[in-house]
């Protein structure tokens, strides 16, 4: 009976720690999701093409500059932020008085013409990318599992990137002026800060995570034009679920979910894709607002 | 999951992408006019290996046929099935119906094979299959129709699991793709291994389209303690699956093996020779296996995304500059009478083309050449941009492909 119940939590173990690398993700992209809908009230569909472009841009740094791994960690998100801050200047900002349909129109449209572009200069299969061999020195060698060094980093660099943002929200003053001009942007506007510009920067800065995700996927997965679309889905599922907005929701229902997806990968594998949904459909019947939301 | 961003605007996209293949010449002239129309995956995980590079391959067919200098105007059209066969139904019965297309080329993803092979039996045209996998197209599906030219999944089985299991991978388990190619290739390589005296130890079916994380699968498959894992997957599956299998480490010590039961050129050169080397895999064409083959790759020209022809495009040109050959034979009325009758004259010729060599088309329909048993070879041994093979061994054509009388079809026994 305990022999059984050891070789169940042998079994299931690893698969929570692999769960857990996979909510690192999840919780990095919905941090990004609910910071640009919290301030701007934008749905941002283009943020699983974006994630793609920072997997691309490291690519393109390594191969064409030579710039290594930690070069393209800092610079991939910058210049992928930068793309942001002009598509929120050129296009999003004028649909800010309309509904939040428009915007997830406009962003859904960015996103299929950015996928299709790539596709069109990269092709469909995708790129390698190697990850740095330094990594090796944090790989965890166990009898139950060999977890890679780059994974153990993965899970390192989304905690402190989310606890950080959530520092910058919550503790600064510049999260303050932010919190308060998502409540009442006009009363902000009228102490004298230019909330436009705070909203441009807020979207390039989501928009920046976003690649920052892809950077750190890439080694991970095949850089292809497809990537970010088969996480976009999932991610807002997790946002929903999480609370629209909410930056604490989002990054705990990211890390949650990505242990039950694991959960779930051992015990029903065929499931493993939806039980996600599941868990949305059962929260919004529920809590409608989501597990975090103020509703 | 099967919610992907394009299927929110699925009904809209099929319309323009239906309604954009505008004929130029007129009507009149279609008594002498074959028209081809070429349809795969022009925007997702296949189109490396098929989409427009399939059509370049067609097009070269058709300049050195030779046709049109006796006066014989080819068309050729292209549409994006989107690996769907609702959206691939709906692009055959337009172009037969509508345009007057008299063959259909390519069409990878075995669920859109199927509903092809059936709409274009019963409207009587011609099938010429490269990219699809099911080896039902030749079996209990089989049509006067339809020539099956590339591959299929009995071939892919018999040859990478053959190799595997005589190099001493008795037990197997398989991580699977959770659709009708996945289980095909499961069930045909499971078969071959238990006839050669093997085990199958377990598998693990994954969630298709929209699985990117293999390794907890790879996990799993390594605690079964089977000798190989067996890939029952393509494309992107296969890529992040090997991607990883190197990232866990899971053939270290060289006790477990990874076999990717279906690996096209266009996979190795996403994954990279570091992460692929050594990996066994099994193609009918190389672009670099003979004089005559890199003869047809420098013919070619460039491809679109700067690649090498796969063993998808290769088909398309052989299985098309055949038929051409066949109606240059029977006429172009004739051919264009019925496409029972063009497939039976293209049976009755022998083949030969640059990139399959010499060979014959079977009564069910399954083309006849040679398989090749290949080996990714490592950095050190490639010499430039796409050397990516080194040859292991190569099954002669009448023992590469399921005996005749194995296939259940029913134009054997007539």
């Amino acid at each position: 009976m305990i022999e059984n119940l050891l070789f169940e939590l042998e079994m299931a173990a690893p698969q929570v720690i692999l769960g857990l690398v996979n909510g690192a993700f999840y919780a990095l992209l919905s941090l990004g999701l609910a910071i640009i809908f919290g301030m701007l009230n934008v749905i941002n569909f283009a943020h699983g093409a974006q994630f793609m472009m920072g997997a691309f841009v490291a690519w393109m740094l390594l191969a064409w500059a030579g710039i290594p791994y930690w070069g393209a960690l800092v610079l991939a998100p910058l210049i992928v932020g930068v793309f942001g801050v002009v598509i929120e200047r050129t296009m999003i900002a004028r649909l800010y008085k309309l509904d939040h349909l428009y915007g997830l129109l406009l962003t859904f449209g960015l996103a299929l013409i950015i996928e299709g572009v790539f596709r069109n200069g990269f092709g469909s299969s995708g790129l390698p990318y190697a990850p740095p061999a330094a990594f090796n020195a944090l790989n965890i060698d166990i009898p139950i599992m060999f977890l890679p060094g780059y994974r153990v980093w993965v899970v390192i660099a989304s905690v402190l990137v989310c606890l950080a943002t959530w520092l910058v929200i919550e503790k600064t003053k510049i999260g303050a002026y932010l919190r308060a001009a998502t409540e009442r942007p006009e009363l902000v506007q009228a102490f004298g800060i230019n909330v436009p510009r705070m909203m441009t920067l807020t979207y390039g800065a989501g928009v920046a995570l976003a690649a920052f995700a892809g950077v750190l996927a890439a080694p991970i997965y095949s850089v292809n034009p497809a990537m970010g679309a088969n996480f976009i889905i999932t991610v807002f599922a997790v946002v929903v679920i999480g609370g629209m907005g909410s930056i604490m929701g989002s990054v705990v229902t990211g890390f949650g979910l990505g242990l039950i997806e694991g959960l779930a990968r051992v015990v029903y594998p065929e499931a493993s894709a939806t039980v996600v949904f599941v868990i949305m459909a059962i929260v919004l019947l529920t809590r409608p607002a989501g597990l975090f939301g103020r509703g | 999951m099967t919610i992907n961003r394009r299927t929110l605007l699925a009904g809209a996209a099929a319309l323009p992408a239906l309604g954009g293949l505008p004929f130029r010449s007129a009507r009149a002239q279609a008594a002498n006019t074959i028209r081809i129309g070429v349809m795969n995956d022009q925007s997702g995980t296949y189109r490396d290996l098929s989409g427009p590079g399939s059509t370049q391959a067609v097009e070269l067919a058709v300049k050195e046929s030779g046709i049109t200098q006796r006066g014989v105007t080819v068309e050729v059209v292209q549409a994006d099935h989107q690996n769907k066969p609702d959206v691939g139904s709906t692009v055959v019965r337009q172009w037969i119906d509508r345009d007057g297309v008299d063959v259909i080329v390519d069409v990878p993803t075995s669920s859109v094979a199927l509903a092809t092979n059936t709409l274009v039996r019963e409207k009587n045209k011609v099938f010429l299959n490269s990219g699809a996998a099911t080896s039902d197209l030749t079996g209990a599906q089989c049509s006067p129709n339809t020539v099956h030219w590339t591959y299929d999944t009995w071939m892919l089985a018999q040859s990478t699991g053959g190799a595997m299991v005589r190099a001493g991978g008795k037990s197997w388990f398989f991580i699977t793709a959770d659709y009708a190619f996945g289980h095909a290739l499961e069930r045909d390589t499971g078969n071959f291994v238990k006839a050669q005296g093997g085990e199958v130890l377990g598998a693990v079916r994954t969630p298709f389209p929209g699985t990117t994380d293999f390794s907890s699968y790879l996990q799993q498959a390594q605690r079964s303690r089977a000798q190989v894992i067996g890939l029952a997957n393509a494309g992107g599956d296969t890529i992040n699956s090997i991607k990883q299998a190197a990232e866990f480490r899971i053939t270290r010590g060289g006790r477990v093996k990874l076999a990717g039961l279906l690996v096209f050129i266009t996979d190795v050169n996403s994954l990279g020779l570091e992460v692929a080397q050594g990996l066994v895999l099994s193609e009918t064409f190389y672009w670099d296996l003979n004089d005559k083959t890199r003869a047809f790759t420098q013919r070619l020209g460039a491809m679109p995304g700067n690649i090498k022809p796969s063993m998808v495009q290769a088909g398309c040109y052989a299985s098309v500059l055949h038929y051409l050959k066949a109606v240059g034979d029977m006429g172009v009325a004739a051919a264009k009478a019925s496409g029972v009758d063009a497939v039976t004259r293209m049976k009755a010729m022998p083949t030969n083309d640059d990139a399959f060599g010499e060979g014959t088309i079977r009564a069910d329909g399954r083309k006849i050449h040679p398989c090749y048993l290949f080996e990714v070879k490592s950095p050190a041994e490639s010499k430039g941009a796409w050397d990516y093979y080194k040859l292991l061994g190569t099954t002669p054509g009448a023992q590469a492909f399921r005996p005749l009388t194995e296939g259940s079809c029913a134009l054997v026994r007539s």
